[in-house]
């Protein structure tokens, strides 16, 4: 039986991060270059890891239906352009975007949890999560409880966690997959992000995610590196697979490559693939889109030949 | 003790700022007479890339401006010119060779021709745009509006052909992306200078230095360039493979001009060119 006290040790056992050597290393995997077939390569597995995701007060239902269209088909014009993985949205969106998207394979994911401050009561977190998963959802993405973590609650928050994974059961036995998103840009140092990684994979999230998109910073190199040296000792200790998803502020095609060398040389082969790496975006699809048709064709692309969303 | 020289890098202009190239190369740029009289960064696909997403970017806001405020900026250039002239005329005469004369002229002339376009900027429309007569109680008018984001081709003739083409793309709107005379591209890197202390705002001219027959091919394909000047064009078959590239996104092509005067009068043309005329229909009321 875990209890506060046995988190924290274990929590604050944790070696410390490094600050300036995580920043440094961060900095030095962005500078390899990627060309020619690797890059057209590391593009396509890039757009196959993309969350499409529109988390706006403003959003419709017909905005929601293109926005899965697009996932499906990313560049009309291409019919060799792979799908996304998954489109993100509100939880009441989730059925409007399962219609559309059918069978496609692509999945949906829903920000659940009173995305994305997370300030609510447990019950109604909970009830957030079950409607999401009713309507259809492969995947709930929650938020944690930055208060309780920063005062150093940790069993709250394990808790809350362990709760949210079992209401992502379906009724025939399945359950939607789980991401963890931390909200970095609040956690204000690299060692609450290790131990808040730790702390979501021992509460069972199958993918633990930097941000909202909502608070600034979002992704940054050296927090999703850090989750990944999290991922990849968890795995050697518990045989567990967990997956990273950094999202936010990831806009370009060269961005996102960096993110994927980084995956490679810190976790290796195995997650550089869609169910084991993901990224939370909406610009960067229509980035991506434009060094494809780049490589492609050959010549240089504008934004006016892809969709706004 | 001798003083050690401080000597410039020429570099290029992009998005209001002076980055070498991306690929790291540089040309030896030579005198009149064949020495070397400095190294200019040569440019590459890349950097024109990078160019056009800068002057992309300027595009809003610098259409957006009102004719009144382009103006102003425009002779703000001009004024500051006035202000360097002795280091254009340093420059314009140690590239070719010129009489100190001769230098002041161009110098003079390339003054003038700024002042010139400023005036234009806000009376292009009166001339060019027209109030439609129409059979209903309707307004029917036409109005010019830039093209958007254009690629040109500078002629030799190190100042002047730089600032009689590259002025009357922007006193109209768009936003430049000019590839300076191969043989004479110090005076347009520091007329680059001179337009990054005048008002103007980063990336509305973008100023790359370096082989037109390596980058000009680039942005002639590019997808999200709206216009290509080949003024400074002089090889007839890459002209030729310039416009059919051109052809991809029907981009407005401005064809090679060699024999042209660039002390006579301009006339319009140059920025009618890049123009596109909005016609717009309004109910007259009561």
């Amino acid at each position: 039986m875990r209890s506060d006290s046995s988190l924290r040790r274990f929590l604050h056992g944790l070696p410390g991060v490094d600050q300036v050597g995580c920043e440094a290393r961060a900095a030095g995997l962005g500078t390899r270059s990627i060309k020619t077939t690797s890059k057209a390569w590391a593009i396509d597995l890039a757009i196959r890891m993309v969350d499409l995701t529109t988390l706006e007060g403003q959003d419709t239902h017909g905005k929601v239906r293109a926005l899965a269209s697009k996932a499906m088909r990313p560049d009309p014009a291409d019919p060799t352009c792979p799908a996304t993985a998954a489109v993100c949205v509100y939880p009441d969106m989730v059925a409007t975007a399962k219609q559309t998207l059918g069978d496609s394979g692509v999945h949906v994911a829903a920000v659940a949890t009173a995305f994305p401050s997370g300030r609510a009561a447990m019950d109604i977190k909970l009830a957030d999560t079950r409607d999401a998963v009713e309507a259809g959802a492969d995947e709930i993405d929650m938020v944690i409880d930055r208060g309780a973590f920063l005062s150093g609650r940790y069993l709250d928050v394990h808790d809350e966690i362990a709760q949210v994974r079992e209401a992502c059961a379906r009724p025939d036995g399945t359950s939607a997959h789980l991401k963890v998103i931390f909200e970095t840009g609040e956690l204000q140092t690299y060692d609450n992000v290790r131990r808040a990684s730790w702390l979501a994979m021992m509460a069972g999230g199958h993918f633990i995610k930097t941000s909202t998109g909502k608070v600034q910073p979002a992704a940054t190199l050296p927090v999703t590196l850090i989750m990944l040296e999290a991922v990849r000792d968890f795995r050697d200790q518990t045989g567990q697979m967990v997956g990273v998803k950094p999202a936010g502020g990831i806009k370009t095609t060269k961005d996102a490559i960096k993110y994927l060398v980084m995956v490679n040389e810190i976790c290796g082969e195995d997650w550089l693939d869609p169910d084991w790496f993901r990224f939370g975006a909406s610009t960067l699809l229509n980035d991506l889109l434009m060094q494809r048709t780049k490589m492609t064709t050959g010549r240089y692309s504008g934004p006016d030949y892809f969709t706004l969303d | 003790m001798s003083r050690i020289d401080v000597r410039k890098t020429y570099k290029l202009y992009i998005g209001g700022q002076f980055p070498r190239s991306e690929s790291g190369r540089s040309y030896v740029v030579n005198d009149a007479r064949g020495k070397l009289l400095a190294n200019a960064a040569q440019a590459s696909r890349k950097d024109a890339r990078d160019a056009v997403v800068a002057a992309r970017a300027a595009f809003g806001g610098w259409s957006g401006r009102t004719a009144y405020n382009r103006a102003q900026v425009v002779y703000r250039i001009a004024e500051v010119l006035e202000g360097r002239r002795e280091q254009f005329e340093a420059e314009i005469r140690a590239s070719e060779g010129v009489s100190p004369a001769k230098a002041r002229a161009a110098v003079d002339a390339a003054i003038d021709r700024l002042v010139w376009y400023a005036g234009w900027a806000d009376k292009i429309t009166q001339v060019v745009g027209n109030a439609n007569p129409v059979a209903g109680p309707y307004f029917n008018l036409s109005t010019p509006e830039p093209s958007g984001v254009i690629a040109v081709v500078a002629p030799r003739g190190p100042l002047l052909g730089l600032v009689s083409v590259v002025a009357p793309l922007v006193v109209t709107g768009n936003t430049v992306v000019v590839i300076a005379s191969e043989d004479h591209p110090l005076p347009a890197i520091t007329l680059g200078e001179v337009m990054a202390t005048s008002d103007l705002p980063g990336g509305v001219v973008n100023v790359l230095t370096g082989s037109q027959a390596e980058i000009a091919p680039w942005l002639a394909s590019h997808m999200d360039v709206n216009g290509i000047d080949l003024t400074g064009v002089e090889d007839a078959e890459l002209a030729t493979e310039l416009e059919v590239a051109a052809a991809d996104n029907l981009k407005r092509v401005r064809r090679p001009a060699p024999d042209t005067d660039w002390l006579a009068e301009p006339g319009l043309d140059r920025m009618t060119q890049f123009l596109e005329t909005k016609t717009v229909w309004h109910p007259i009321g009561v």
